[in-house]
């Protein structure tokens, strides 16, 4: 095995025991922001297929590489918005009472 | 700038990106903290896409711009819709997600065949056959949830043997194409067969069991992502897939959890299985019912009320009224709280989005465990929309078939006020021990109406 992929494999074991010990903590109450946010964050495949359509090695590779440009851009322009609208409407009740 | 330079720079960044990515996800653990959160990630983002620019390899900025543009077009009324449509939003972006790795996956496999090492192969294979079916399930699911397609599941004799067959083709293919990668023609069945995969599993996915399948469906778009990281040796996609699978998962196992469900029933899709099994004997109880004027009156004189509210909160659009109805009741000196149960609604956490977006305070949503501790001192439970989830038969009656979920105690409160429709039962087709309690009052009508009726009546007395 060459040691690229053994260090791909290291880095894929400690993120997902960092993802669940993070993840672990979010309260429930924010569990659809917290899906949002972790998809809006997975549209970092869009760096992939900038890669992709950017190097314009075929043209099916370029036409398919720019599709994905759209649907992950989509993802993340999306889903940062969202997430931080939801977000912007959990409040607290107020302290004091008039 | 070399090209040697640029590709420190470039990583250099992607780690940065990452960083900001773990904090992202730390700072959303509290809601004081969680806007942060989301800036961070905006920022690793464009730091990482402006770094990707960098490299040296892109000839083509054209397409990557027009592609940036149509993103962003599509994105922005994405992230503007409803509240109500977010679970809707939400599996429509996992379709997205994995479109996109999907397409990155066949180009990748088309420009290296037939030069694909074993493991390269394996990590390709497992890339487009969950990317695909969790494209496909994902838009069946997001058609589902917006009424586009039917509700209700749809189950046939032999339904779990052909899905689980067609799965087990296309992993056959996989395993031939990895010996032998230069097949290039069994590339299109690998990514045929998940895709359709991918419409059967959702075929028999009942409304009631969305919250579960939308999260498996987040696991799944986490790790072809994942996965397509190790096809493109990119640490940070590696990283970033794995918190998005982490997170599906663990929000699958919440999810199958509050639904009694094993977790390897959740894995191979069974899920709206058990349902049909469900219709008990009906008998023709009787129940107590009470007018809006009573329910006012025994509201107003309690001094700790709970509310449970359910998807059926939800589709009557009561939530605004069910906030006034909270004011009107704190403003008198009573005790208001929320209890959320995991599955209540389409998704996880459904219910405490809407009850935000209503200006229900945060720190007023409580979920199930905190809520059952105090029901013993409850003086009324008002369930507006919600029937399975607060069933005493789940603990109580070990043949029901939600016998062993995990409830809402509603029947430990001193008075049980229930806003429902008609006697009909709720999605699993059980009866509701619960309704024909002495201290149970059922409140019949349209959630929205019944509530402002309620009000009307509390507003009147103020007078």
């Amino acid at each position: 095995m060459k040691t690229d992929l053994l260090t791909s494999l290291y880095v894929f074991m400690l993120a997902a025991f960092i993802g669940f010990e993070v993840i672990r903590r979010v309260s429930p109450l924010l569990h659809t922001p917290l899906m949002s946010l972790t998809n809006a964050l997975d549209a970092i495949a869009v760096v992939g297929a900038i890669i992709l359509a950017g190097e314009h090695k075929s043209n099916l590779s370029a036409i398919l590489g720019t599709i994905a440009i759209v649907a992950a851009t989509s993802n993340a322009v999306g889903g940062f918005f969202i997430t931080d609208r939801m977000l912007k409407m959990f409040k607290k009740s107020p302290t004091k009472k008039p | 700038m070399t090209p040697q330079t640029a590709d420190t720079l470039i990583q250099v960044v992607y780690l940065i990106a990452a960083a900001l990515f773990i904090l992202s996800l730390k700072w959303l653990s509290s809601p004081a903290t969680a806007r942060r959160g989301v800036w961070a990630g905006e920022l690793g983002m464009v730091l990482a896409v402006v770094g990707t620019l960098l490299h040296h390899g892109i000839v083509d900025y054209k397409l990557i711009a027009i592609g940036l543009v149509l993103g962003s077009v599509i994105g922005v009324p994405l992230g503007m819709v409803h509240m109500t449509a977010v679970p809707q939003r939400t599996a429509l972006s996992h379709a997205f997600g994995a479109l996109c790795v999907t397409l990155v996956g066949a180009s990748e496999y088309y420009l290296r065949a037939p030069n694909v090492p074993p493991f390269m192969m394996s990590v390709l294979s497992l890339e487009v056959i969950l990317g695909s079916l969790t494209f496909t399930g994902s838009l069946m699911a997001a058609g589902k949830l917006e009424e586009w397609l039917p509700q209700r599941p749809i189950t046939y004799k032999g339904q779990n043997f052909v899905n689980l067959g067609l799965l087990a083709v296309a992993v056959g293919i996989a395993v031939v194409l990895v010996r032998h990668p230069e097949r290039a023609h069994l590339f299109p069945a690998m990514l045929a067969i998940p895709f359709v995969f991918g419409i059967m599993m959702i075929i028999p996915i009942g409304g009631a069991d969305m919250p579960t399948v939308i999260s498996l469906l987040n696991s799944y778009a986490g790790l072809s992502a994942a996965a397509m990281g190790f096809v493109l040796d990119s640490k940070l996609l590696i990283i970033a897939g794995s918190l998005d699978g982490a997170s599906g998962f663990i929000l699958s196992v919440n999810m199958s959890k509050a639904m009694n469900r094993s977790f390897t029933n959740v894995l191979f899709g069974a899920f709206g299985q058990e349902q049909a099994a469900a219709a008990g004997a009906e008998q023709a109880r009787a129940v107590k019912s009470a007018t809006p004027e009573e329910a006012a009156g025994i509201l107003t004189a309690a001094s700790k009320v709970v509310i449970v509210p359910g998807y059926g909160m939800a589709v009557a659009q009561a939530q605004h009224k069910v906030r006034e109805l909270y004011d009107a009741l704190t403003k008198r000196g009573v005790d208001v709280r929320f209890g959320i149960h995991p599955v209540a609604g389409r998704m996880p956490g459904h219910m405490n989005v809407l009850l935000a977006e209503a200006d229900v305070p945060y720190d007023k949503l409580m979920d199930m465990e905190d809520v059952n501790g105090e029901m013993p001192q409850t003086d009324v439970v008002l369930i507006i929309g919600a029937n399975d989830v607060v069933n005493p038969a789940a603990r109580t009656d070990p043949s029901s078939p939600i016998y062993g979920m995990p409830i809402i105690d509603a029947d430990k409160a001193r008075t049980v006020m229930i806003i429902k429709r008609s006697m009909a039962s709720g999605f699993a087709g059980i009866d509701n021990p619960l309704f024909y309690l002495d201290k149970t009052l059922m409140l019949f009508g349209d959630a929205k109406s019944f509530v402002g009726d309620i009000l009307r009546e509390l507003s009147g007395s103020h007078h």
